[in-house]
């Protein structure tokens, strides 16, 4: 099992300067802000499912953009559909990133469904998705980083990382208007400051 | 304008005229028209569905990376959205959808009746505009109103196209 706040630091070093990130509710939302703030990025903070449709949009519009959205097991468990509307799209700029602790860790770290038979790699593979992986430690995760930033999408890599809290760091604003006006305007008025 | 309007190409035109270039969809035989016109235009993508609540967050971050779309959905999948619809509030981000009700006027099913009766209640409750519209005649501009203000004042609008003009669906066995 991985790290995730490691795991997270690792990907976002490489992260290349036409990249949009994203990050579902709860623990991968602070473990975003764990790693410093960026206009470029934008956190959510409730709407649980809405991660994944927000970055096909989002991915969608901004085709020379390499989109990234990190997403809880929960999260992504909540709305599986959209694995297979995102695969129809096959939107080539997108990647999703599945921190999948088995658990939901904001309420008490009861088991998800991936603590019992239910494999997300295996259901974005049967969505579509072009590139799928799992990496459950330090020697999988070199091959699967590979590819998070550039491999043809839509990429789905399913990151097992180990259960627990870690601590709170809170990301640029919880007043959504703030903090989605200063990311449309980084995304699309990238001169403005 | 005549009684027999061809309303489907009006809203498109007015969805063309807004810049809206995306048509995110749960399919209903209301929208069968609307959806074939976006299909076959080559500057609007079309997205289908799982379920209604993908259309929010997806309209949300197309808006974000500076696109406009349409959510096309039966009052059915109204109530799906229903805490999806926090997600344009809170980020006082623009959200268009165009509805066709079933469970009202002329309604032959009755599963469809809770929701439909449901559907301008639960939308005002999320801090959803609803303009509803009965008329062919009123479709284009309820339509072009409701786009302006959603995207001119950034919050939520629904127009609600009723079964009285849509035409109440007919069951026939045999």
């Amino acid at each position: 099992m991985l790290e995730r706040r490691k795991l997270v630091n690792h990907l976002l070093r490489q992260r290349p300067d036409n990249a949009l990130t994203v990050s579902s509710l709860g623990s991968p939302t602070w473990d975003i802000a764990s790693t410093g703030d960026n206009p470029l990025h934008f956190s959510f903070i409730g709407t649980m499912g809405q991660a994944a449709p927000f970055a096909l949009g989002l991915a969608m519009a901004q085709p020379n953009k390499r989109v990234m959205v990190f997403a809880g097991d929960g999260e992504l468990l909540m709305s599986l559909g959209i694995l297979a509307t995102i695969a129809n799209q096959a939107p080539g700029n997108l990647t999703i990133v599945s921190l999948d602790n088995e658990s939901y860790g904001e309420t008490g770290g009861q088991p998800t469904a991936t603590a019992g038979p239910t494999d997300l790699e295996a259901v974005a593979k049967g969505c579509g998705f072009s590139q799928t992986c799992t990496a459950a430690s330090e020697k999988d995760l070199d091959a699967a980083c590979d590819q998070v930033w550039t491999a043809k999408g839509p990429v789905f890599i399913n990151l097992k990382i180990v259960a627990g809290p870690s601590p709170l760091v809170f990301p640029y604003s919880f007043d959504g208007a703030a903090a989605m006006n200063r990311f449309r305007d980084a995304v699309n008025n990238p001169g403005k400051s | 304008m005549s009684d027999s309007s061809d309303w489907p190409q009006e809203i498109f035109s007015v969805l063309l005229a807004q810049n809206i270039d995306l048509v995110a969809h749960v399919p209903d035989a209301g929208h069968t028209a609307l959806i074939h016109l976006a299909e076959e235009h080559d500057k609007v993508d079309v997205i289908t569905l799982t379920t209604e609540e993908e259309g929010v967050g997806l309209l949300c971050g197309a808006w974000a990376g500076g696109r406009k779309g349409v959510l096309l959905i039966q009052s059915s999948g109204v109530g799906n959205c229903i805490n999806a619809l926090a997600l344009p509030v809170i980020c006082r981000a623009p959200f268009l959808t165009i509805v066709s009700m079933r469970g009202e006027w002329g309604e032959f099913i009755p599963w469809q009746v809770p929701m439909g009766l449901a559907t301008p209640k639960v939308l005002g409750a999320m801090d959803v505009e609803v303009f509803r519209v009965s008329e062919e005649q009123r479709v284009a501009e309820t339509v072009s109103a409701a786009g302006s203000f959603a995207f001119n004042t950034r919050r939520s609008a629904a127009v609600l196209l009723s079964q009285q003009m849509l035409g109440a669906k007919q069951f026939k066995e045999g």
